[in-house]
């Protein structure tokens, strides 16, 4: 059954600029699951929030929630869903504990009735309870306005990059909260930077200028990843950037940790051992060899087309 | 400027107490000149702490250090003046164009005129922005105003630049994008210190440190580490330390 189905939506905030979301095709979001949004900054994924969340209205197409018009029926869709934006809005000047209360009252609840959502995030927030919420650090900041995003028990929630500015083992809590939320029938809505993210969700959508390119699930988007893909290493590797970039048979060539990774050219008479012997002259420390495509791979190669 | 020294920063025993909390807990390394150096840790392991104390902006309780060859005690007003400095919250003014930003920048550190109006063609150029140099900064794209921030960070020319999290929340392409700048900028001579929450950014640096618990618990090579903690990638090495944290952020 379908928790979100948009069909169509558009909005622009400037005549002279495109629009900022300009999604013109059906897409749904079934209940219970977990759906992430890439794509760069400008591609419209914050603004596609604000309207399914009801803060703004579309110029033109529709989006039903739960059953409920986004335009039409926007008081009782808030009384349904948690969103959770990118930048900070808790009240700095409140403590944890009353910022968890004050969100619960907002919306007629109070905090022990749905504590049990909460509390595997909640009790890393207990020590801290009185503690001013402008006081406390990035990662304790994003789980405090996760828990008040929850504590209505929403059935839809919408998280606009939850984890930017979050170390790694705390990211990895976060989505194992995600996990245990949407295992509870939640659907989830979430935004990311971090392709290691979209690769757990159910299913992806790359955005870019307003438009979702792709959605689909990780594994079909890596499956559809159609050339091959090289990883190259040597010692010097900004000069391997360089090098590797002006071969001819190059077609994309970016970093990947600690190797680069590189795509050749439709057609082109290449493989990695021919690429290898062209480079080893100048190269000390040389390695090269074909490689798996991931998400991000799908992603860098996405941004050409 | 350097007086030939190897090293851009030098520290000993660094300590930074806040009452009974120890945020900082006796930390010494160097960054040696023109290397990338990675200042990895969990959320609360005292980076932020300790680069302020680096950066002149706080002193220490104890411990002593240089930072682009000047004295972290006596000489913190120098330490502003040599370095450079970018955040993820870039301190950039929206309704200035490009280049007022540059200019005002420039005059802020000292630049010369003369040097500056040079100094300011040739970023652009590099970055190519020259196009958008009347442009206002608040009608730029993101991507766009974190390349400027980064050049405004380096107008001075500095022996070294401090990277907070530059690429915080930025998609995989963008990242890439500004990860080149720092190669340019390292490959002309600039010393990068830079902090990230993004596993595979480490990897691109000439060495690594990761903090725990106010310590500097490694330091080496992202390989060396890699092979001493028999780990694929510095993500499970950063979770081999990270477990051994004690301090609940």
């Amino acid at each position: 059954m379908d928790s979100i189905a948009i069909h169509g939506l558009r909005k622009s905030f400037r005549k002279d600029l495109p629009p900022a979301v300009d999604l013109r095709e059906d897409v749904s979001i079934s209940k219970g699951e977990l759906f992430g949004i890439i794509g760069p900054d400008g591609a419209g994924k914050t603004t596609l929030f604000r309207m399914l969340a009801t803060l703004i209205s579309p110029d033109a197409g529709s989006a039903v929630l739960e059953g409920l018009d986004i335009v039409r029926d926007y008081r009782k869709i808030r009384t349904l869903i948690g969103y959770m934006p990118g930048r900070f809005s808790l009240y700095p000047d409140l403590t944890v504990r009353e910022n968890l209360e004050f969100f619960a009252s907002v919306f007629g609840k109070d905090v022990g009735s749905n504590y049990a959502l909460i509390g595997n995030i909640y009790c890393r927030l207990k020590p801290f309870e009185d503690r001013k919420a402008g006081n406390l650090s990035g990662g304790m900041k994003q789980k405090l306005a996760l828990c008040c995003s929850l504590i209505h028990s929403p059935a839809v929630l919408f998280l606009d990059e939850p984890t930017t500015g979050v170390d790694p083992s705390s990211r990895r809590e976060l989505w194992e909260n995600l996990a245990q939320l949407k295992a509870s029938g939640m659907t989830i809505v979430v935004s990311t930077a971090y392709m290691d993210e979209a690769d757990r969700c159910d299913r992806v959508a790359m955005m870019k200028a307003g438009r979702f390119l792709t959605v689909d699930s990780p594994a079909a988007i890596v499956r559809s990843f159609d050339r091959p893909l090289l990883a190259v290493r040597s010692d010097d590797m900004f000069r391997l950037l360089h090098d590797l970039r002006a071969m001819e048979e190059v077609e994309k060539c970016y970093t990947f940790g600690d190797t680069h990774h590189v795509t050749l050219k439709p057609g082109a008479d290449a493989d990695a051992a021919a690429i290898a012997s062209r480079l080893e002259p100048n190269h000390s420390g040389l390695e090269a060899g074909p490689v798996q495509a991931t998400l991000e791979d799908c992603y860098m190669n996405l941004e050409e087309k | 400027m350097m007086g030939g020294e190897v090293n851009v920063i030098e520290v000993q025993h660094l300590v930074k107490r806040f009452g009974e909390f120890t945020a900082v807990d006796d930390i010494s390394f160097e960054v040696r000149k023109g290397e990338i150096f990675g200042f990895l840790g969990a959320n609360g392991a005292g980076k932020t702490t300790a680069m302020k104390m680096l950066t002149g902006l706080s002193f220490p309780t104890s411990g002593e250090g240089h930072v682009a060859g000047f004295d972290i005690w006596k000489e913190s007003e120098q330490i502003k003046k040599h370095i450079g400095y970018m955040s993820q919250k870039f301190s950039l003014y929206g309704d200035l164009t490009v280049s007022d930003n540059m200019e005002l920048f420039a005059g802020i550190y000292g630049v010369p005129r003369h040097e500056a109006a040079h100094r300011i063609t040739e970023l652009l150029d590099r970055l190519s922005l020259s196009r958008e140099r009347n442009a206002l900064v608040k009608d730029l794209p993101q991507g766009w105003k974190q390349k400027l921030a980064f050049s405004v960070s380096i107008i001075h020319s500095p022996g070294i630049v401090f990277l907070d999290e530059p690429t915080g929340g930025v998609d995989p392409a963008a990242r890439r994008q500004f990860w080149e700048l720092i190669y340019e900028a390292v490959d002309e001579g600039i010393t990068a210190f830079v902090t990230t929450h993004y596993m595979d950014e480490a990897e691109y640096c000439n060495r690594i440190s990761m903090m725990v618990d106010g310590r500097i618990d490694a330091l080496d090579s992202p390989a060396a580490l890699k092979t001493r903690y028999g780990a694929s990638s510095i993500a499970e090495v950063f979770d081999i330390l990270a477990r051994g944290a004690k301090r609940a952020e």
